[in-house]
């Protein structure tokens, strides 16, 4: 008989295994998937996670991943400090939307001034865009005991219609001859987020790095990180340590939030370049992927928003050259999740034999 | 504008039919949730029944076929999640994100083929007086058949969860596993059950919006049906006349609106589309003030040994 027998303490080797484990299970499952849909499992899996890095055109495709990635590590990183205290917020991609329609709008103000406190403000803007839209999960959640999971998803709705129309009205490009979709931001130096185009280089990932290292002092380092990890493990004993519940719902809502805005904010004005109808691209639900896989470490969400990254661009290569249809990539993400969480087990259980009726 | 444009006869029986995809996820997720297991997985299976469903009945020429196969598909996928929940214990809030993301992939992959096929259409109830009476004939009796069942599922489930040993059973599991477990039932196998109940319920909502509601395929069309669903449960304070309640009331709202749109009224198309998303919100925040109706042990593991 195998039985189930619970550690003292979850094993530190298997967590640290469980990720990589999980991401080569999946590729096995993805080349299966693969190879059901008519194509070379082996070709498919190193287009998709060879041929970015080191294949022949590996120079245009590596910048990508930076791209790809900054937007992940803000919003995971975000996501990661309120998964840790037992709060789910799952409408990252209407913080992300909401972010990236104040910063850009207040941008679009300004056209076409040019002054060097555009860019500083409009990041100002979507960073509070983004956190009043986490906000008001947050804010629902302490004040009636409404759940945040719900609010917050149903908030991604109404950003993605709000979205819609700012493109279609308020915001849309005076100049487009009627076509949705805003002013692009390579026209408009001052509210641009490229540091240098050629190479990729936005501020998304500058903040992306900053994000990690304050992710990494505030878990290890400060008295609220620890707050938030013991409200985690054991609600009541943070409760009686004199831990807020309250304002722990707050910061953790209103930074995820504002992380996310940032997100979108660089994302409108680099990568992207204008508010239009088709501006979500599900990074806020990626970013849920993101934050398990790197195990709610700041580190770790570094590493998987990068391989991450590696699927988006490797699955576009993987569509053009040899018609792997996206939606694949999409499956693939989500195999990882459930693989990464069924190998979870082992790491806060172990699995022992037992002779049938010792019990 | 032209109110008058709308038909209140319409307009009810347009309402039930835009409730019944919502009744039949709410209602399977009730008896989910009875059980005392959370799954998040609504929106994915639904849309796994959708195009399971939808794939079927093309291929067959058969709408009945295709509604047992989004059953039997949205049932399939619930396994996962009963699996990852019950075996190997995850987390019953990440398992479930984890089943929509996935489902949501799984489904632009299979309806690539399908999108701007027309699917066999579902025979509509016609009695030959009843369905004539003017007003009620179209409200009650011209409308197709897994509208009545849903009707007539949340009665069974009503009766069930009231009436028989099995629903004492079940409701005993969802307030205390410790206790149910004591008392020599088993736990994991009753909320396996009630989790592969619950994907039948979601991928025959699903099925409905593709086949009968819209019909035909497009990606990710659920657009949110399977997380109203569950606020539905939250609102209904887990009791089965409140779903039906509760899903008549948004099918309602999301019809108004939609008719709302359609007879040009001076507000803008994307705030009308917002609406049922603001009013759910809404009235969760009501309900929540309320939690006496959950089930004690919603969302907590259960493993023998603890």
């Amino acid at each position: 008989m195998i039985a189930l027998q619970k550690r003292p303490t979850p094993s530190r080797t298997l967590s640290l295994a469980t990720p990589l484990i999980a991401v080569l299970i999946t590729m096995i499952m993805g080349g299966l998937l693969f190879t059901v849909l008519g194509k070379n499992p082996f070709e498919a899996i190193r287009t998709i996670f060879w041929d970015p890095v080191f294949g022949e055109f590996a120079f245009y495709y590596r910048p990508q991943l930076l791209v790809k990635a900054a937007p992940l590590v803000l919003i995971a990183i975000g996501l990661s400090l309120g998964f840790k205290a037992g709060i789910w917020n799952i409408g990252a991609e209407g913080q992300y939307i909401i972010g990236a329609i104040c910063g850009a709008g207040v941008g679009l103000a300004f056209y076409p001034t040019e002054s060097r406190l555009i860019f500083p403000l409009m990041i100002l803007a979507g960073a509070v865009g983004g956190w009043a839209w986490a906000m008001i999960p947050a804010i629902l959640k302490t004040r009636f005991g409404t759940n945040e999971i719900l609010v917050s998803l149903m908030l991604v709705y109404v950003a993605e219609q709000l979205l819609a129309s700012m493109s279609l009205g308020l915001l849309r490009n005076p100049e487009g001859m009627g076509f949705p979709g805003s002013r692009n931001f390579s026209d408009f130096p001052a509210g641009s987020s490229w540091i240098n185009e050629a190479a990729g280089l936005h501020w998304g990932m500058a903040f992306a790095f900053i994000a990690v290292i304050f992710a990494y002092i505030l878990l290890n380092r400060h008295i609220l990180g620890f707050n938030i990890r013991l409200t985690g493990d054991s609600p009541h004993a943070a409760r009686f340590a004199g831990v807020n519940p309250t304002r722990l719902i707050l910061f953790c809502l209103g930074t995820s939030g504002a992380l996310a805005g940032l997100a979108g904010l660089f994302e409108v004005t680099g990568p992207s370049g204008q508010i239009n109808i088709d501006f979500a691209s599900g990074y806020g639900f990626t970013a849920i992927i993101v934050a398990f896989l790197g195990r709610l470490h700041p580190v770790g969400i570094l590493l998987a928003a990068l391989l991450m990254a590696l699927t988006y661009v490797g699955g576009d290569l993987a569509q053009g050259n040899l018609g792997l249809p996206s939606a694949a990539i999409q499956v693939f993400q989500g195999m990882l999740l459930f693989f990464l969480l069924a190998l979870d087990l082992l790491t806060n259980y172990r699995v022992v034999l037992k002779k049938k009726g010792a019990a | 504008m032209d109110l008058s444009a709308i038909n209140p006869v319409l307009l009810i029986a347009s309402l039930m039919v835009a409730a019944t995809p919502l009744l039949l996820a709410a209602i399977g997720e009730l008896i989910v949730e009875r059980s005392g297991v959370l799954n998040l997985g609504v929106e994915g299976m639904m849309i796994i029944g959708a195009i399971a469903g939808f794939a079927i009945s093309v291929e067959t020429t058969s709408p009945m076929l295709g509604l047992l196969a989004a059953m039997g598909a949205g049932a399939v996928l619930s396994l996962l999640f009963a699996f990852l929940t019950q075996f190997a214990l995850a987390n019953q809030v990440a398992s479930g994100l984890a089943l929509t993301l996935f489902g949501l992939g799984l489904s632009a992959l299979m309806g690539q083929s399908y999108v701007g096929v027309k699917p066999p259409a579902m025979a509509k109830l016609d009695l030959p007086i009843l369905s004539d009476i003017p007003v009620l004939g179209p409200i009650f009796f011209s409308h197709d058949p897994v509208l009545y069942f849903g009707i007539a599922l949340t009665a069974a489930v009503w009766w069930f969860l009231k009436k028989s040993r099995a629903g004492l059973i079940l409701r005993a599991v969802g307030e205390s596993h410790d206790a149910a477990h004591a008392l020599g039932y088993n736990v994991i196998r009753v909320r396996i059950l009630a989790i592969m109940f619950g994907g039948a319920c979601a991928g025959l909502g699903g099925a409905y919006i593709s086949l009968i509601r819209v019909p035909q395929w497009t990606e990710g069309m659920t657009a949110g049906i399977g997380w109203i669903a569950l606020a539905l449960v939250v609102f209904a304070s887990w009791k089965p006349w409140r779903v039906l309640l509760g899903a008549y009331l948004f099918g309602g709202i999301n019809v108004l609106q939609l008719n709302l749109q359609a007879a040009g009224i001076a507000i803008p198309v994307e705030y009308l589309a917002m609406s049922p998303y603001l009013i759910t919100i809404l009235v969760l925040v009501i309900m929540s003030a309320d939690k006496s109706g959950a089930p004690a042990s919603l969302g907590r593991t259960f493993h023998a040994s603890q």
